[in-house]
């Protein structure tokens, strides 16, 4: 068992991300993290999963979401080369005489402070999870108010276009080589 | 030229081929019901909406074509979800079409308002909210393609009143269904060539045929395979008819009762070819132990089968009949003398099938029914079946040689399925000889669908194996719980009697020696017949294997009685 990313191309639908959410609380699939949004092309939309479970647990993960109706492609990248990103927002409490260490930490993870008021401080960040996990670790000391996290983005790195969705053609089958596919 | 939302319902439904529909009219389905008039289509009015769903399935199973189901919103929509989870689980095209309140009423808990399409989800192949005329057309194409394309199912399409009511330009060209893009799948080479080569080198292998078998319309395509490699045939419920009950290597039916021998020789075999079927825990047992020599091949339509309950070597995705095909010039001829009459010797040695045997002693066993309503039919009815004892006792004691010759409630063992889903036979075969097999407890909970065959005038006979209990819960209570037979005893009214009051023929039967004239006399009969057979009361089914035990443990007849092939 080890956390797999999907990236799943879905028709932007009313209602998709309901089927997709209820399959997973049909198959008891655990849902790491999960975003959802817009893609380069109208009416698609792109979610990202992470996902725990084993290899043959992750076929049969793609295999449920390809007999949704509404499913584009489906593709487990987690073996590919590929750019993950998180986005977090986090309000620290910041007295004025403790805003320089703050404003330091800030810099060195290269977050950015996006709001102040006289008692604190929001911060973004962008980054890998472990990055994020790390500013926050260091923050928690200063009294963490209020935090909001996107999941988990990612990219494959390919000079393909969309390479995270699968090429239209014939594919590889899975990652199981006794494992084959026709339609 | 305009038509209105209803008409372009009904002009998708006639040119899908779609005859005959099973509903109950209502109030946000009225503008349907209305236009229906005016297009060649027989309806059935059902007297409860679990009833339709269950006809619109009877009737996929006995014709292979998609069956149809219409209700009104709210309570029409939610009686429907019983029946729609029984086709999905066993894999059945049924298109479901349900009222919806008029869209500017959504989400304001209207009369009769459910969010059926949020009910139904996870018990559909695919569902639809339409609210627009325009999108009836293609919503109703695409749910016969979805219902009937890959592994079959349900669909449900929920329309509002105002795009029943409302008009636009229809054009059925344009609303054939899109394709949605799926990367293509191609078989591996490889895999082809593993699975020839465990095929090929298999010493026990023993086919496992599912209801792929039967959905596949690969009956003669198993049969030539089984009959060129020399490979023994073990059936799931579902999969019974889809090779020929009689056919030298068919062993019968697999699972919790199963006979001794066919689950004896999975545990044996050092292959198993999973062909159409899904590894049902009513089909393994105990997964730990389940088969542990064998390696196994599965072939399946559903990719998402394939290693669900039980690991396999080779997996391949695709129709069974066209997998097979391509197999087939490559599997070595025959030579499994050894295991064949191993199988035989124990089916020789298994202290079973003593219908010959069972004690004449005034008692009528659920046994002799089966047994002589399978003589006086030559096999050749279609039998509906409900879900518990008497729906074992058919599967062991019915012999089907015919592909869509049982139709039974199996993944969801839905009681009270029979009735109506004989209706829905009846319909798609009017020809066919058709049986309803149905214990005192199911029969009671879809009984006023008599009226509908009434006022249908159909000719359906029905057994009513009345064995005044849950039968088989009563077994389990037997076997686990101490004999306490908790909310097990069983009224029922004078079948007889009820028969008379929907204006059917009835009869009472108490004797084996009045069963074939009975069944003989109900044939003759041009209508409807409903046979009460009062049996033994607390007569249990075996061999059974308790769930989650070992498939090889099973709990025996008790008496010493000692079957012979040929009683089999």
């Amino acid at each position: 068992m080890k956390p797999h990313t999907f990236v799943v191309t879905v028709e932007d639908l009313p209602g998709v991300l309901n089927r997709i959410s209820s399959l997973f609380r049909r198959r008891n699939y655990n849902i790491d993290s999960l975003t959802v949004g817009h893609t380069e092309r109208p009416g698609v939309s792109r979610m990202t999963f992470v996902v725990l479970t084993d290899t043959p647990g992750a076929e049969r993960f793609a295999a449920n979401l390809y007999k949704l109706v509404n499913v584009i492609s489906v593709a487990d990248i987690t073996n590919t080369p590929a750019v993950y990103r998180d986005l977090a927002m986090i309000k620290v409490a910041a007295p004025q005489e403790r805003r320089p260490e703050i404003v330091h930490l800030v810099e060195v993870f290269r977050a950015r402070i996006v709001d102040l008021s006289p008692e604190s401080l929001t911060i973004e960040i962008t980054g890998g999870e472990d990055k994020i996990d790390g500013l926050l670790d260091v923050l928690r000391p200063y009294g963490v108010l209020e935090m909001a996290r996107t999941g988990r983005l990612a990219m494959t790195r390919a000079a393909r276009a969309n390479a995270s969705a699968p090429a239209p053609g014939p594919v590889a089958d899975t990652h199981d080589p006794q494992v084959s596919y026709s339609v | 030229m305009k038509r209105t939302g209803a008409q372009i319902l009904w002009e998708c439904l006639v040119r899908e081929g779609v005859t005959t529909v099973f509903g109950y009219p209502g109030g946000a389905i009225l503008p349907a019901y209305d236009a229906m008039l005016d297009y060649p289509i027989r309806h059935v009015l059902v007297r409860h909406e679990q009833g339709a769903t269950h006809m619109a399935d009877g009737y996929a199973r006995a014709s292979g074509r998609v069956g149809v189901a219409i209700a009104t919103s709210g309570p029409g929509a939610t009686n429907m979800v019983t029946g729609i989870a029984t086709a999905m689980m066993d894999s059945v095209p049924i298109v479901c079409i349900t009222g919806q309140v008029g869209s500017k009423l959504i989400g304001s808990d209207g009369f009769q308002e459910t969010d059926i399409t949020g009910v139904t989800l996870p018990v559909t192949k695919h569902n639809y909210l339409v609210t627009r005329a325009q999108d009836i057309g293609p919503a109703v194409r695409e749910a016969f393609h979805i219902a009937s394309s890959g592994r079959p199912g349900p669909v449900l399409i929920d329309i509002t009143k105002d795009a029943q009511q409302s008009s636009c330009e229809f054009d059925w060209e344009q609303a054939a269904p899109k394709p949605h893009a799926r990367p293509e799948r191609i078989v591996n080479p490889d895999s082809m060539a593993t699975a020839l080569q465990l095929i090929n080198s298999a010493q026990r292998p023993v086919i496992l045929a599912g209801h792929g078998v039967i959905v596949s319309n690969a009956s003669a395509t198993v049969r030539e395979f089984a009959e060129r490699a020399q490979i023994p045939i073990a059936m799931t419920l579902l999969g019974i008819g889809g090779i020929p009950a009689s056919h030298p290597l068919n062993l019968g039916m697999m699972g919790m009762h199963g006979e001794a021998w066919v689950n004896t020789a999975i545990q044996e075999a050092d292959l198993l070819l999973a062909f159409g079927m899904r590894f049902d825990d009513r089909v393994t047992g105990n997964l730990k132990t389940y088969a542990p020599n064998a390696r196994k091949v599965h072939i399946d339509i559903d990719p998402a089968e394939i290693g669900k309950n039980v690991p396999v070597d080779v997996g391949l995705v695709g129709d069974l009949g066209t997998m097979l095909e391509s197999l087939l010039p490559r599997v070595a001829p025959g030579g499994r003398d050894a295991w064949l009459q191993h199988i035989n010797g124990m089916k020789g040695e298994s202290a079973v099938r003593d219908i010959k045997n069972l004690p004449d002693d005034g008692h009528l066993y659920a046994a002799h029914v089966i047994h002589d309503l399978w003589r006086a039919t030559d096999g050749r009815a279609i039998v509906v079946t409900d879900v518990g004892q008497h729906q074992m006792w058919e599967a062991q004691y019915y012999h089907h040689d015919e592909p869509r010759t049982l139709i039974t409630s199996g993944g969801l063992g839905t009681m009270g399925f029979a009735l109506p889903a004989a209706i829905g036979a009846k319909m798609a075969r009017p020809e066919a000889e058709v049986w309803v097999v149905a214990g005192d407890g199911g029969f009671q909970m879809t009984m006023p669908e008599l009226a509908t065959i009434a006022q249908e005038k159909l000719d359906i006979n029905i057994a009513i194996i009345n064995n005044g209990y849950l039968g088989m819960v009563r077994q389990w209570q037997e076997f686990f719980y101490e004999r306490r037979y908790a909310a097990t005893p069983l009224l029922s009214p004078d079948f007889v009697k009820l028969a008379e009051a929907f204006g059917l023929a009835g009869a009472a039967i108490t004797r084996r020696s009045e069963v074939i004239p009975a069944i003989e006399s109900a044939r003759q009969h041009a209508g409807t017949v409903v046979l009460e057979f009062r049996v033994e009361q607390e007569d249990t089914v075996y061999p059974m294997v308790p769930a989650g035990a070992d498939l090889h443990a099973m709990i025996r007849r008790p008496s010493p009685l000692v079957e012979t092939a040929e009683d089999a």
